[in-house]
């Protein structure tokens, strides 16, 4: 009856390709806001609770400076060799055809889906002094276990998958005419490397080292085997906002988890800069 | 610098992509390499770069034996089909990169280096985007540059991969006649691939037809057009049309086609195929014809008829819109096939004419 009217009265609204629009981004929102946003706010809010003068105590207090030294020492250590070592292993598994590259592929899945715990009672197994690195290190004067570099190595560990996966995609996608175009121009391969690819991976590379390294930051399960857990030696931050939860003193321990929530939000920060101008030749392009 | 190819053949794994190319190219020479895809074009031209080896045969520059040097050592120019610039370099650093990443003895001076980039920039009009990324420039900008990176190392021989294949036809035309005044001006041997005719008979002094890894006919664009060597060639060159005819005493003749206007052919009597463009055929209503027009489309300018022989065959023609007869030629009418040019070659190995017409003619298309 009214058709004609409507044809021509209606309002014309856009329709969207795709639907579920609203559906879709409701159900994620609320899904972060749960599992992500509500913990961090009550995170920040149980540590506001105690007052800035409180909060300084108990952060500069000897022993939490202590883990936090070691615990940002160690990630740094762990770090550096995930972004030499992880650059290597994205490098060899795109560039070369090797029997066994697919199993490799996949092993670098594992620090993944192991247990952090497991991973730590093994590395622990491995390098205490009677293990079999450890038999080899500790009379080399250079004992792992219970040191700093214990903490390193579990670390470098669980963090690896991050820099090779993120570097791995990128390298697989890059254009093999840009090496050609280099190599007729005259490029030696080292030039090709560090004039041509390297550029192109590193945006990825420096995503992959921060997530490494955050997440570095805050392990604990591959950790606490291998560390000893000394105060002042050996006990990263983490566990000491474990000790203090133990011990009841919730506000000890939201304060030192604040402080590694603070770390990981500047070093996302740091790392997304980075990224923008590593990348700041494709603005154009998009 | 003249080059010499001999017996050159590569296989890459059971498919032969070579078999077997002897070419000699003059200094300052430019030679296109014209085919389809998959006729080797691209792997011969690699080669020649050094980005590819082949697996026999010989290459030679100015008498040097170039399969005995590595790609950098050949200093050749090479330009991509998407250009390969460096997209983390601005135009200026992509120009630089042949001089700045030569061993320091041998590298020039900065001051060199920034005289001989702008000096480029100029050359090839795109002083203006000195500083922008290869992501802020267009198609026919970025092939500018391009070729500017590859004519910085003031390269012996400069070969080019389908240079215009991702323009627009108009920039293309541009970009074209610019690449010969650059090709005059700096003396280079040049060679390029492409798949468009118009582009090699336009651009170059001699065209390399190529097929299936083998060079199927050189020469100048009149002799390639009108006297196709090999029934390959004709059909690349546009002849889509074949017609089963026989030949008796050098006369070329078949029922419902007209073919007084071809001259005799010094070729044995027997079957044969003629290989005909379709503009050169003119359709002429005749009742007592086996051709009869299937479909009429208009392009504008010309007519597309598409007529079927009583056997099967299939066969095009295109008319002129405006022409006198046009009106006339209406689906369904049977019509005698007038024509006017062709090339005969004798017919290969008796294969059944009526199913070779129509899917050679459609491979053709696809590969346009």
């Amino acid at each position: 009856m009214s058709a004609a009217a409507t044809q021509t009265g209606a309002p014309i609204r856009a329709k969207r390709v795709l639907p579920g629009f609203t559906l879709s981004l409701g159900t994620t929102l609320l899904y972060l806001t749960l599992i992500v946003l509500i913990p961090v706010i009550a995170l920040i809010l149980k540590g506001a609770e105690i007052g800035p003068a409180r909060f300084w105590q108990i952060v500069s207090s000897p022993r939490a400076v202590a883990a936090f030294q070691i615990t940002l020492t160690a990630a740094v250590i762990a770090t550096v060799l995930n972004a030499v070592y992880g650059l290597l292993m994205a490098w060899v598994l795109v560039r070369y055809d090797f029997p066994g590259k697919r199993l490799l592929d996949a092993l670098m899945d594992v620090p993944f889906a192991l247990p952090t715990a497991v991973a730590g009672l093994s590395l622990t197994a491995l390098f205490s002094a009677n293990g079999w690195f450890g038999s080899v290190l500790h009379p080399a004067g250079f004992p792992v276990v219970y040191t700093i570099w214990g903490i390193a190595l579990a670390m470098a560990f669980t963090s690896v998958p991050f820099v090779v996966r993120t570097v791995q995609p990128v390298l697989e996608d890059m254009d093999p005419a840009l090496e050609q175009a280099a190599v007729t121009l005259g490029a030696r391969p080292w030039a090709i490397f560090a004039r041509v690819v390297f550029p192109a991976i590193l945006p990825a590379w420096l995503a992959g080292c921060t997530t490494a390294f955050a997440r570095s930051l805050g392990e604990f399960g591959a950790i606490v085997f291998i560390a000893g857990n000394l105060p002042f030696q050996t006990e990263i931050a983490a566990l000491l906002a474990f000790i203090r939860l133990e011990e009841f003193d919730y506000n000890g321990a939201a304060a030192i988890a604040l402080v590694l929530l603070g770390f990981a939000l500047a070093l996302l920060l740091v790392s997304n800069l980075l990224q923008t101008w590593a990348s700041r030749y494709r603005e154009a392009s998009r | 610098m003249s080059i010499g190819i001999s017996g050159l053949t590569k296989r890459f794994g059971r498919t032969d992509v070579l078999r077997g190319i002897d070419l000699g190219i003059k200094k300052g020479e430019l030679v296109a390499l014209l085919g389809p895809s998959g006729s080797g074009k691209t792997t011969l031209l690699k080669i020649i770069a050094g980005l590819e080896w082949p697996d026999a045969g010989r290459l030679e520059v100015d008498g040097v034996d170039w399969l005995q040097l590595a790609a950098q050592e050949r200093r050749i120019g090479f330009v991509f089909q998407h250009y390969a610039l460096f997209p983390h370099m601005t135009v200026r650093d992509n120009l630089a990169f042949g001089l700045t990443v030569r061993p320091r003895a041998e590298r020039p001076g900065k001051a060199v280096i920034a005289a001989k980039v702008d000096e480029l920039l100029h050359f090839l009009q795109i002083a203006h985007l000195a500083d922008r990324y290869p992501a802020q420039l267009s198609g026919g900008q970025r092939q500018r540059v391009a070729l500017g990176r590859a004519l910085a190392i003031e390269p012996k021989v400069l070969l080019l991969d389908e240079p215009f294949g991702a323009l627009d036809a108009a920039i293309r035309r541009d970009l074209r006649r610019w690449l010969r005044g650059v090709h005059d001006s700096t003396g280079s041997t040049t060679i390029f691939v492409t798949h468009d005719q118009e582009e090699a008979f336009e651009l170059a002094d001699r065209v390399v037809v190529m097929g299936e890894g083998r060079i199927e006919q050189i020469g100048h664009a009149d002799a390639i057009h009108d006297h196709p060597a090999t029934p390959f060639v004709a059909r690349f060159m546009g002849a889509t049309v074949e017609l089963p005819v026989t030949l008796q005493a050098g006369r070329i003749e078949a029922p419902g086609l007209d073919l007084s206007a071809l001259p005799r052919r010094p070729l044995p009597d027997g079957p044969a195929d003629l290989f005909v463009r379709p503009a050169d055929i003119l359709p002429v209503p005749d009742d007592a014809s086996p051709w009869r027009i299937d479909s009429r489309m208009s392009n504008g300018a010309n007519l597309r008829l598409v007529l079927s022989h009583a056997s099967g065959a299939l066969a095009e023609a295109d008319v002129p819109r405006r022409a006198v007869q046009a009106d006339a030629l209406v689906a369904g009418t049977a019509a005698r096939l007038r024509v006017a040019a062709g090339t005969v070659f004798p017919a290969t190995r008796g294969a059944p004419p009526a199913q070779k017409t129509e899917p050679k003619s459609l491979k053709l298309e696809s590969v346009r």
